[in-house]
């Protein structure tokens, strides 16, 4: 398949590596971060660490909304759900994380909640249609890269009058949660995070492009490469850094330029301003409130935002005390730091979400990495 | 005095509407209309000596040796799918659960759960596909059952089948025969089933060449045991995928596999539906296909047998079987580094992630 | 997050939807995120939308950069 399988190639996969193990300085530490959950599920995937020399280290940053999405906010969709008249829409990804008292979007569709799995915006809106007795209700997440499909659905919803379709928007931003990630150290930690470089994420960059992330480079003196979906793309993103941070630079620099331009797409940053507006603060699970780093629906499409239709907020629910996942997604532990890991919290009995989640630390760890030692610390 | 039947009209029961008939409560009443409906859909298809004396009981000579017997039930949706249905399903898996014990498979009996509604020509449909495949794998069903539930308490129809078969002498396959050393072969492409079955799922509808393998693997089997007797394990990867099923024999034998990435057969377009949905081809289902294993010195033999065979053309060897008290089953992916396979709790779910 | 894959355009149904082909798997996806998208274009695909055409001169590019680091190495051996 064109544009995959050359970015998968081994052979060429090992010339990397060699280079990153040849130019990596014996003597130096590189911690680089990995915002993008869809990266954390893509190294472990092809066994990259195995490729690296041990003193490059990837740290698995909270780039999968699935795992910041705050309990409270998920208890609301399965509240949601669980209303006779309302069918709610979900990627598949929700389906099993836990909420409080062990409730699941699965569970409550085993106790009679309409919900539906479905792969696009678009197959809520045509829902709606098919069912206008219904309430349906989209269970918006994601990142920069699933908000302008969000957006598009509320835009065609307003355009054809559709009354009985809402939007859940728990969309979240990413330049936010890198600056909070760096502003901000926990002083219970033992040590702040301490991260030389990050590789960017590929598909939120393709929307937002590459002139957003300036800030790094200018204000926190941080290194960005921004990186291709492929292992090979990881790879080489990686050996970018090492020169970046061998040679004391600290720009933005572009792995995956066959998608990503400076201004990134215009068009549906267009359409995202149109219909969505920023949240002054937001929950991130693991990261506490961070500022300016959520989106809603602006007042004119009132009507489609589910919290406002059933004038519905969250409750804060409280996390598992042994759970480490708030660690764990700001970097500062490993899924092996966790008391509970692989323990009482395994992919069949998720204590948190970073273990449900396919691309979550966690998880990514426990089904692609545990038949590794752990690493002496 | 004679009863003087009106001119040209017949006293025998009018023949079940097919064109435009559903089943209803009165075909699972156990009455005439319910013997009515086993004649005209399942007598009629099944069409063998046994079933025709019309018993309660199935009487059979079963001669010597082991009987191999399992059962399963199908609860598929959608019913109709590229390359099957739920009937020609539920002839292959009872006969492959045989197969896989080295079994020639010989009877199977099938109960038919139908919710009231459901059109009568889907029903004679999917017994006449019974009836085929049974007839293409050489078993007789030879006893069955008819029930028949409100509308609202079932998926338009739920089939069970149990077979039985013979285990011919010498022959002793079981998981806990993985040994280390041993290797690790499947006996044709991964993902087929799962990704033919997704694309007619509501919701995330593509369009793809791809056709269910579903098939029956006992012809593929006995081919197999006569080039190497003592074959080890043998799998059928069914629900779950191949993940899951290597798993399984890695804990029941106590050992650890290595499997070699850039060895797996793939279809392409399986491939592709698999990146667009974000799905693994190791944790999607196969209903055709088998995972073997056998001593490494047997592996060339054994592979050679399977791609002269039907339903093995595509056969590799994947593997092989390692010493790990952890019991991890391992990958050495096309990129050069090693991961695991696990197995998924549940049903793989597309992801977006 | 934000799993997209490159898909090749293979049919314009209409003006918000075209039919891409992904290893021979056909799927209709939205156009909306994207302008002048035409027949042979290669997109990335996130959930059922177009979000950006694929660049094939920037694609070559990139593939050469990671072809050279291994000649690289060959000459300093």
């Amino acid at each position: 398949m064109k544009y995959i399988d050359e970015f998968r190639d081994g052979a060429a996969a090992r010339a990397v590596a060699a280079r990153i193990a040849a130019e990596a300085v014996p003597a130096r530490e590189y911690r680089l971060m990995e915002f993008c959950g869809g990266h954390t599920h893509a190294i472990f995937r092809y066994g990259i660490p195995d490729l690296l020399p041990p003193n490059v280290r990837m740290i698995h940053g909270p780039g999968c909304p699935v795992c910041v999405l705050p309990i409270g906010r998920l208890d609301l969709a399965i509240d949601l759900a669980l209303r006779p008249k309302v069918t709610l829409c979900t990627y598949g990804d929700m389906m099993r994380v836990p909420g409080s008292r062990k409730r699941s979007l699965l569970r409550a569709k085993a106790e009679g909640a309409d919900v539906r799995i479905v792969y696009s915006a678009t197959d809520a809106l045509r829902l709606a249609r098919e069912l206008p007795d219904r309430e349906v209700v989209f269970f918006a997440i994601g990142f920069e890269t699933t908000t302008p499909p969000t957006a598009v659905a509320v835009q065609i919803a307003a355009a054809e009058g559709l009354r009985n379709f809402s939007v859940y928007c728990n969309h979240v931003l990413t330049p936010p949660a890198l600056v909070h990630l760096l502003e901000t150290a926990n002083p219970e930690d033992p040590e702040p995070v301490r991260i030389d470089g990050f590789v960017g994420p590929a598909h939120v960059s393709v929307v937002i492009g590459t002139d957003a992330y300036q800030r790094f480079a200018e204000h926190y003196r941080k290194p960005v490469v921004i990186a291709g979906f492929e292992p090979l793309d990881v790879l080489q993103s990686i050996l970018m850094l090492v020169r970046q941070i061998n040679d004391g630079r600290a720009t933005i620099e572009n792995e995956y330029s066959r998608a990503v331009v400076p201004a990134g797409n215009l068009r549906a940053q267009e359409i995202v301003g149109d219909v969505l507006q920023v949240r002054e603060t937001f929950e991130w699970r693991g990261l506490g409130e961070v500022p300016f780093s959520a989106l809603r629906l602006r007042g004119k499409y009132a009507a489609f935002d589910a919290e406002h239709r059933f004038a519905v907020a969250p409750v804060k629910a409280r996390e598992n005390k042994a759970c480490e996942c708030p660690a764990i997604l700001r970097g500062v532990k490993r899924p092996t730091d966790c008391g509970i890991f692989g323990t009482v919290c395994t992919p069949e009995n998720p204590m948190g979400s970073c273990m449900v989640s396919a691309e979550g630390a966690c998880a990514a760890y426990y089904t692609y990495g545990r038949h590794k030692q752990p690493a002496v610390a | 005095m004679d009863t003087i039947e009106p001119k040209g009209r017949s006293m025998k029961a009018r023949t079940l509407d097919f064109a435009r008939g559903r089943v209803d409560m009165s075909h699972g009443g156990g009455g005439r209309a319910m013997a009515q409906l086993i004649d005209e859909v399942f007598r009629s298809a099944f069409d063998n000596p046994v079933l025709d004396r019309g018993d309660d009981q199935a009487l059979l000579d079963v001669g010597a040796g082991r009987i191999a017997f399992s059962t399963d039930s199908y609860v598929i949706s959608p019913l109709f799918f590229p390359g099957g249905d739920i009937g020609s399903l539920a002839v292959h898996g009872t006969v492959n659960d045989l197969a896989m014990a080295g079994a020639v498979p010989q009877w199977l009996s099938s109960a038919f759960i139908i919710e009231e509604g459901f059109l009568l020509a889907d029903l004679k449909r999917i017994a006449d596909s019974m009836a085929s495949a049974a007839r293409a794998a050489g078993v007789a069903i030879v006893t069955g059952d008819t029930k028949v539930v409100e509308r609202g308490k079932g998926d338009g129809v739920f089939i069970n089948t149990a077979g039985i078969g013979v285990v011919p002498p010498g022959v002793d396959i079981h998981p806990r025969r993985a040994r280390p050393g041993d290797a690790i072969l499947v006996s044709g492409t991964i993902g087929d089933h799962g990704v033919a079955i997704l694309s007619h799922r509501q919701g995330l509808a593509f369009e793809t060449d791809i056709v269910s393998d579903s098939a029956p693997l006992h012809g593929l089997v006995a081919a197999m045991l006569t080039a190497a007797p003592d074959l080890h394990v043998l799998r059928d990867p069914t629900r779950g995928g191949v993940a899951a099923t290597l798993n399984e024999i890695a804990q029941a034998a106590g050992v650890g596999m290595r499997l070699n990435e850039s060895a797996l057969p793939v279809r392409t377009q399986v491939r592709g539906a698999c990146e667009l949905l974000g799905l693994d081809p190791l944790n999607v289902a196969n209903e055709g296909k088998l995972l073997a294993i056998c001593a490494a010195a047997d592996a060339d033999r054994v592979l050679a047998a399977m791609r002269a065979h039907a339903f093995g053309r595509d056969a590799a060897i994947i593997g092989s079987v390692v010493e790990d008290p952890s019991r991890f089953v391992a990958m050495d992916t096309v990129f050069g580094g090693r991961r695991m396979v696990d197995w998924l709790t549940g049903e793989q779910l597309p992801r977006i992630c | 997050m934000c799993l997209a894959v490159p898909a090749e355009v293979i049919e314009i149904v209409d003006a918000t939807r075209a039919r891409v082909s992904l290893g021979g798997v056909v799927k209709e996806i939205a156009l909306h995120l994207v302008d002048g998208v035409a027949v042979g274009d290669y997109v990335l695909v996130h959930v059922g939308f177009a979000l950006a055409r694929i660049d094939p001169a920037e694609a070559q590019r990139t593939l050469e950069a990671l072809h050279a680091l291994g000649e690289t190495l060959e000459d300093a051996a």
